[in-house]
């Protein structure tokens, strides 16, 4: 039995923020199914007590004083932006009412 | 073709210090070979030759202050990597035409000791692949036989070297995408320890497993560039405050008698083809003779690595790659101000990710999500516990570890592009290195069937000079077999 379907795949995308397109739904449904398949090992792997790691190094906040220092204008900051105003990053409408 | 172009980039920079060549006669001699063969590799999405020329007149003029061991040699960077007013795209075409606003602390660094930046080399998309051919922008060809692939992600870096386009490469390591590529072109490529280089300004794919790392086709012209770029960098919180290890003194003393060197039992054997195995052995071989004492070590818990690292990487990037939202830079599709901001985003992502990033964005949303977490990501976090676990037992009893770099020499391109588990075997044996933050080399062990074979070198953290000991160690013994370093066996290219 398949571990993901066509329609979890679906679900999954909605939340990754990806418009899939029908035949990529059909195509990814499988391969990520294969790879689930061989990865899955690493359930056998370790018992409970067995403690997670996130990263190799032991991460500690790192504070700086607080001086100003010369930082990007704003003109470079929007050199990228595929829209501005007004020294401000335009966006699409993110309430859903009527633009 | 040029004879400055096969130098190795020490015998240019002390050149360039004598004043016998220009740093704008080495910059244009390799911009010449790009423009010749470039058409047949694709090495680079972006050739700054402008630029290249000017950095170049600017160390002539600065000859005299002498900012590095490098002073007016070219490189070619990853396209990973930010250089300001450079177009960086990651091989996506999400970033197509941006151009950042800022250095990278890595381009600082260069930019800082006078290396020359030719321009950006081709990867897999977001460095996500062991081929190229992941690019948006099409793949990069190996020039030992341009019906095969160059390894990835960095597959243009080591490319770049490999066809003599630049002497020194900048890559990136997440699993394997310096030393993969630098094992299939003959070329050299080390993975510091991790938090050794700063990430700042290196669009992250797995943050936890992300470093950038030096290449060139010398292991001495590896460690001058390490030297470089290493160090502790503010800007980045994981980058490691401590004095960078004496890479560059390692690899003149190249020396390993008296050392332990451990062989992974699990990293051998079944899967690696007989002439990786062949020049494995022979390279052993010649460590022995040279004084070090050879341990077979196992690492029980290196076979669950794999798949460990394809979970956590796309879990990684599932969060990382969230911030191309189509809203602050790069590519915005369906805005016709009807949709609103969720439905461009999500329109953008799908037009501008290609199959590889939305396979891995997949997985790592769906390994991350309520219900599987506790199977999938924490049991390969546990995995990677062990994994650190296993080397630190090895270390316990040897100096370094070594073991072939891939199971297999390259690859035909299209050979493996429609099956990603068999492609992701690719990096077996470099990627534990990655999960345990430990530092590692590539180097060229010799030729099987006319394509490269890598040999591959494990320090502890921070150890980093071990690998340019043993590496460079290695490398004058089969140098002087070969008459020089492997790369110079490289068949003439034809570009057609």
């Amino acid at each position: 039995m398949p571990r993901i379907s066509r329609d979890e795949v679906a679900r999954i995308a909605a939340l990754a923020r990806i418009t899939l397109r029908d035949e990529e739904l059909s195509g990814l449904a499988g391969q990520i199914d294969g790879i689930l398949d061989a990865v899955a090992v690493v359930q056998e792997a370790a018992g409970a007590d067995v403690p997670a790691m996130s990263h190799p190094l032991e991460i500690t906040n790192v504070t700086r004083p607080d001086v100003i220092v010369p930082s990007l204008t704003p003109e470079a900051s929007l050199s990228g932006a595929p829209a501005s105003e007004e020294s401000r990053f335009r966006v699409p409408q993110i309430l859903g009412e009527e633009a | 073709m040029s004879d400055l172009i096969k130098k190795s980039a020490s015998e240019l920079a002390a050149l360039i210090a004598k004043k016998e060549v220009s740093s704008r006669e080495v910059t244009q001699a390799h911009l010449d070979q790009i423009s010749k063969t470039d058409s047949l590799i694709h090495a680079f999405l972006y050739v700054d030759t402008d630029g290249a020329l000017a950095q170049a007149e600017l160390a002539d003029k600065n000859h005299d202050a002498r900012k590095s061991p490098l002073h007016g040699v070219p490189l070619a960077l990853k396209d990973v990597l930010a250089q300001k007013g450079i177009p960086t795209t990651c091989g996506s075409k999400i970033l197509e035409g941006w151009r950042p606003p800022y250095d990278a602390t890595v381009v600082t660094k260069l930019k800082d000791a006078a290396v020359v930046i030719l321009g950006k080399t081709n990867m897999d998309e977001f460095a996500m692949g062991s081929s190229t051919e992941n690019s948006a922008y099409g793949p990069t060809r190996n020039p030992w036989d341009t019906d095969r692939i160059p390894g990835g992600s960095g597959g243009g870096s080591a490319a770049a070297l490999a066809a003599f386009q630049a002497p020194l490469s900048i890559g990136t390591d997440t699993g394997g995408s310096i030393r993969q590529p630098a094992a299939v072109t003959g070329t050299v490529g080390v993975k510091p320890t991790y938090g050794g280089v700063s990430r700042y300004g290196l669009v992250a794919f797995s943050s936890s497993l992300d470093q950038a790392g030096p290449c060139a086709r010398t292991v001495l012209d590896t460690a001058l560039l390490h030297q470089v770029i290493a160090g502790h960098d503010p800007k980045d919180a994981t980058s490691i405050n401590a004095p960078v290890p004496d890479v560059v003194a390692a690899a003149e003393r190249a020396d390993v008698k008296g050392m332990k060197i451990g062989v992974v039992k699990e990293l051998t054997g079944a899967g690696y083809e007989k002439g990786v195995a062949d020049r494995f052995a022979e390279s052993l071989a010649i460590l022995e003779s040279q004084g070090a004492e050879i341990i077979e070590v196992s690492c029980p818990n290196f076979r669950f690595a794999l798949g460990a690292y394809y979970l956590i990487a796309p879990s990684e990037a599932s969060s990382n790659l969230a911030r191309f939202d189509a809203m602050r830079y790069g590519l915005r599709i369906g805005d016709d101000g009807t949709k609103s901001a969720e439905e461009v985003m999500s329109l953008t992502r799908d037009a501008g990710f290609g199959d590889e990033v939305k396979r891995r964005i997949i997985l790592g949303t769906y390994a991350l999500s309520a219900g599987y977490y506790d199977a999938f990501y924490g049991s390969a976090q546990k995995v990677r516990t062990l994994i650190t676990r296993d080397f630190a037992a090895a270390y316990s009893k040897v100096d370094v570890l070594v073991s072939p770099t891939t199971p297999t020499v390259a690859f035909k391109i299209g050979e493996k592009s429609n099956d990603p588990v068999a492609m992701y075997l690719s990096d077996v044996a470099t990627i534990p290195v990655n999960l345990a933050g430990v530092a590692s080399m590539s180097l060229p062990a010799g030729l099987s069937e006319g394509l490269p074979v890598g040999f591959q070198i494990i320090a502890p953290a921070m150890k980093d000079d071990r690998l340019y000991l043993v590496g460079g160690a290695l490398e004058r013994e089969l140098n002087s077999k070969w008459n020089g370093p492997l790369t110079h066996q490289v068949p003439d290219l034809v570009v057609r």
